[in-house]
């Protein structure tokens, strides 16, 4: 179908370029170019026609459910309006001759259903030809008005430009709405869970447990959803994580800046990005069948020396713990602080060095007393872009940190974190109403603002660094 | 120094080559080993970056290279009219006939409970007595006959044979018996069972047995998937970043649009698998699990990177070009379409591969848009359901069956592959098209 459409619209844009061009040719020298004339019928005859369809393919779906959903029977109103949903859902699978959802059983509404059905059929044809109708409309409209514009003096090509221009900045106005998109849903469907679950309680509860709220009796119980375990949770592994990637990335930034040989720079850059480039899957994998085993024997090692309540609890740590999860990520991020950490000392300017050399320091007084102080703020920057990753980040900690909900800074504990408990709330089949489900977005808000503000002053103060010694 | 000079009598004898005291020497020595400690530093901190580097693909590397070989039983079975009816082919047990075929063949008897017959069940897959069954269906005539079946090995049998189980373990703790290691050593000396490439990882799809369990659908998912993204991401991208560097008037509303895509390439990847999830599949009713969700939601994540790249290709090409088109009396749009953005292509093209490769490894999100979910066959279109590579290794890392974990290693070995080929790529389209100026 959608082919269909797309094959006859550009049949149609090529018959109205020629049928355009050859107009203006025949009309003789004038303003613009043949081509510029074509194109300009073109676009009159397809852009419109186009947009609607478009509008009918992404939104066709919602209209009719809203039309089908109009006039309810008696019967169905009753129903809660999840099931309500689940019903139109399945008259329509009905009309267009696919299997029901299942979901519920429409026993006593069977009739209801089937003329549902019938009417869903009925619609749907009559909201097709509707649409193709007024498409064909507006093409052929299009058409004849540009068509009739054509004159030698006519400045197709200003109006050409003008759609191109138009085309642009819609297509940068993309990521402005991708923006409001992102805000927008999260901010909708955590109020949503707001409603049941207070905010307070959301942000400073301090247990959490989503599966216990899931029974019917219990539905969102207060207390059942304090996040706090999951920021303590995810703050302890983004520690670990950075003490493990800030020394390493900013040493080896500073060795690769001011100490290596071009040709070992020209080697270990490219190495440190393919670390970079590995997807984070892979390290989730690494880290829960070979970083974690490896700790996990040598606590249990350990303990086993030590002896003692320490002995004992050592001997019982787990695979799964913010230590492997942390160390993890830490090396995950390496690349990324000493790339970053790369450019804002090599943005440090060359006479600073050479004054302070000059002076008598040695290259690393040079470089700890007169290069790092210099970069700091933009070194403060890169660290804090690192927390925004590390907080952000999801598959190292879903397969290595665990999902017990604990209120601990002890490394060797199983923690969760937000985007662990994000991804296990929304896997799985569940009915999207909960307020397990919605939680996730209530999560999910949590840690886009929290990202955004780090991202936002991160990107202030390198901003700000950078002008003052451009 | 002068001060040092100064109390060079009292501080201690002074140096008869330079007149420097040995206090002045002292302070020389600790800064200098000052200076030797910190440099060590340094190379200590990239070898320890380097280091995890090797560790990681290695240990990727050596638990997965099992995967590519594959060891398949090769085994004539005598269809008994007795036991198989020609009517109602679906009644009969055909693992049992298997089974018994490969007992005659190790030459052990079949005991009255059965416990030698479901052993020697447990050395092959399941795959030999579905294939069995279809064949009898097509062709009803082959019973009474006797046909060589082909299929793989179980994979715990296969896991003795690549030694990942060892006979040194206890009996109890591995899942092949010590019986079932001598079946498997004898059927290798006869020639029943045959080690070789595996080809049936690269030709199947998901399965819930590790043995006949491939990444085919995977690729293709992944493939559909990509194409989605590169198909939205790309025009969209390049015309953003064309408006931003060329046409963009400097005022608040470009100025909002800048900091927008900078903040948009540092949002975590799972808040867009949720916008993903309320956006496209809650609200537009895009299906579930579909690549074309998944390409969706990588397209609104590629975005900025190819608005970025391409910006900076643009940025690269001289304003010399510009002003020579403008001189001889182009448009502006004319400038940009006809000399600025062919100009740039070879860069844009960098950077677009370069985005699409990360886009291929991304995890997260997908996990939101439904896409862990079993997958047994191959996505037809981009709207059947799919699973995609690094979901895949996903599913495999958490299946329970120790078989599955060299597959995940193997599956990852393969994205790797990919994205290396695709970097490769980029690196060719820069070297061989790029211009300086």
């Amino acid at each position: 179908m959608v082919w269909i459409v797309l094959v006859l619209l550009t049949a149609l844009s090529a018959l109205a370029y020629g049928l355009g061009r050859r107009k203006a040719k025949a009309a003789g020298k004038g303003h613009s170019r043949p081509n510029y004339q074509g194109a300009y019928v073109a676009l009159w005859a397809v852009v419109p026609a186009g947009l609607l369809l478009a509008v009918v393919l992404v939104f066709g779906g919602r209209i009719e459910h809203a039309m089908l959903s109009a006039d309810a029977p008696a019967a169905v109103a009753e129903l809660p309006s999840e099931q309500q949903e689940v019903f139109y859902g399945d008259a329509r699978a009905l009309a267009a001759g696919k299997a029901t959802s299942g979901t519920y059983d429409f026993g006593p509404l069977k009739a209801h259903l089937d003329a549902k059905a019938a009417q869903s059929a009925r619609q749907h044809q009559i909201f097709l030809t509707a649409a193709i109708g007024l498409a064909i409309a507006l093409a052929l409209g299009g058409f004849a008005l540009a068509f009739s514009r054509l004159k030698p003096d006519f400045r197709a090509r200003n109006r050409v430009e003008g759609w191109v221009s138009g085309l642009l900045i819609a297509c940068s106005t993309l990521a402005v709405l991708t923006t409001i998109g992102i805000v927008a849903s999260l901010a909708f469907e955590a109020f949503r869970f707001f409603q049941s679950v207070s905010p307070l309680a959301f942000l400073f509860g301090t247990e959490w447990s989503p599966q216990i709220a899931m029974r019917t009796d219990q539905v969102a119980a207060d207390g059942a959803f304090g996040a706090v375990p999951l920021f303590a949770g995810t703050f302890l592994v983004m520690l670990i994580a950075m003490i493990v990637a800030a020394p390493i990335g900013l040493y080896s930034a500073i060795y690769l800046s001011e100490y290596a040989h071009k040709t070992s720079r020209g080697v270990i850059k490219p190495l440190l990005e393919v670390l970079a480039g590995i997807p984070t899957v892979v390290y989730g994998f690494f880290a829960a069948l070979t970083v974690g085993p490896i700790f996990r024997a040598f606590f249990n090692w350990v303990g086993a020396q030590t002896g003692g309540p320490l002995g004992d609890y050592l001997m019982q740590v787990q695979n799964q713990m913010a230590l492997t999860a942390g160390v993890v990520m830490g090396i995950m991020l390496i690349p990324f602080v000493s790339s970053l950490s790369d450019d804002i000392i090599n943005a440090v300017p060359q006479s600073l060095r050479d004054g302070s050399l000059a002076m008598g320091a040695t290259k690393s007084e040079t470089i700890k007393n007169v290069v790092l102080p210099a970069a700091l703020p933009g070194v403060m920057a890169a660290m804090l872009l690192a927390v925004s990753r590390a907080i952000g980040e999801t598959m190292i900690v879903t397969m290595a940190a665990g999902l017990q909900a604990k209120l601990t800074l002890n490394p060797l504990e199983t923690v969760t974190t937000v985007t662990v408990q994000i991804v296990t709330l929304l896997t799985g089949d569940q009915e999207f109403d909960s307020p397990k489900t919605l939680a996730a977005f209530g999560l999910g808000l949590t840690l886009f603002l929290v990202t955004l503000t780090l991202n936002v002053i991160a990107m202030r103060v390198v901003q700000k660094y950078r002008e003052q010694y451009d | 120094m002068t001060d040092a000079l100064l109390t060079a009598d009292a501080a201690g004898a002074p140096d008869p080559r330079r007149g420097r005291t040995a206090d002045f020497e002292a302070r020389v020595k600790k800064r200098n080993a000052a200076e030797k400690r910190f440099r060590f530093y340094g190379r200590l901190a990239i070898f320890v970056a380097l280091a995890f580097l090797v560790t990681l693909l290695g240990r990727i590397v050596s638990q997965g290279y099992h995967a590519f070989t594959a060891y398949e039983v090769s085994l004539p079975v005598y269809i008994d009219p007795l036991r198989v009816d020609r009517a109602n082919p679906m009644g009969a047990n055909y693992d049992a006939l298997i089974a018994e075929a490969l007992l005659a063949k190790i030459g052990a008897p079949n005991d009255e409970l059965g416990e030698n017959l479901l052993a020697a069940q447990e050395l092959v897959s399941t795959d030999l007595g579905f294939n069995l069954l279809d064949q009898i269906r097509k062709d009803p005539n082959l019973v009474g006959k006797t046909l060589t079946l082909k299929g793989p090995v179980k994979a715990d049998a296969q896991l003795y044979l690549k030694h990942e189980i060892k006979r040194e373990t206890a009996e109890g703790d591995r899942k092949i018996s010590d019986q079932q290691m001598d079946w498997i050593d004898k059927l290798e000396k006869a020639g029943v069972i045959t080690g070789g490439f595996n080809t049936r990882f690269f030709t199947a799809s998901d399965s819930t047995e590790p043995e006949q369990a491939g990444v085919l659908g995977a690729i293709v998912g992944s493939a559909l998937m990509l194409f989605v993204t590169a198909l939205l991401a790309v025009p969209t991208g390049v015309l953003a970043a064309v408006y931003l560097e060329e046409f963009a008037p400097k005022n608040r509303w470009t100025d909002l649009i800048e900091v927008n895509i900078n903040n948009l390439a540092a949002v975590p990847s799972i808040v867009y698998g949720l916008l993903g999830l309320a956006l496209f599949i809650n609200w537009m009713g895009v299906p579930r699990s579909s690549p074309l969700v998944g390409g969706l939601v990588l397209a609104l994540m590629a975005l900025p990177t190819v608005i970025i790249a391409t910006r900076s290709a643009l940025k690269a090409v001289p304003p010399s070009i510009r002003e020579a088109a403008l001189g001889v009396g182009a448009s502006r749009t004319q400038t940009v379409f006809h000399h600025v953005l062919p100009l740039a292509v070879p860069g844009v093209m960098t950077g677009v591969i370069l985005s699409l490769a990360h886009a291929l490894g991304e995890t997260a999100p997908l996990l939101m848009v439904g896409m862990v979910s079993f997958n047994p066959g191959i996505p037809e279109s981009v709207t059947s359901a799919a699973t995609v590579l690094p979901v895949q290794v996903f599913i495999w890392e958490t299946a329970s069956e120790r078989a599955f974990h060299e597959k995940t290693a193997a599956a990852i070995m393969v994205l790797i592959g990919f994205m290396i080929l695709m970097n490769l790529l980029a690196v060719i389209v820069r070297r061989k098209f790029e211009r300086r100026w």
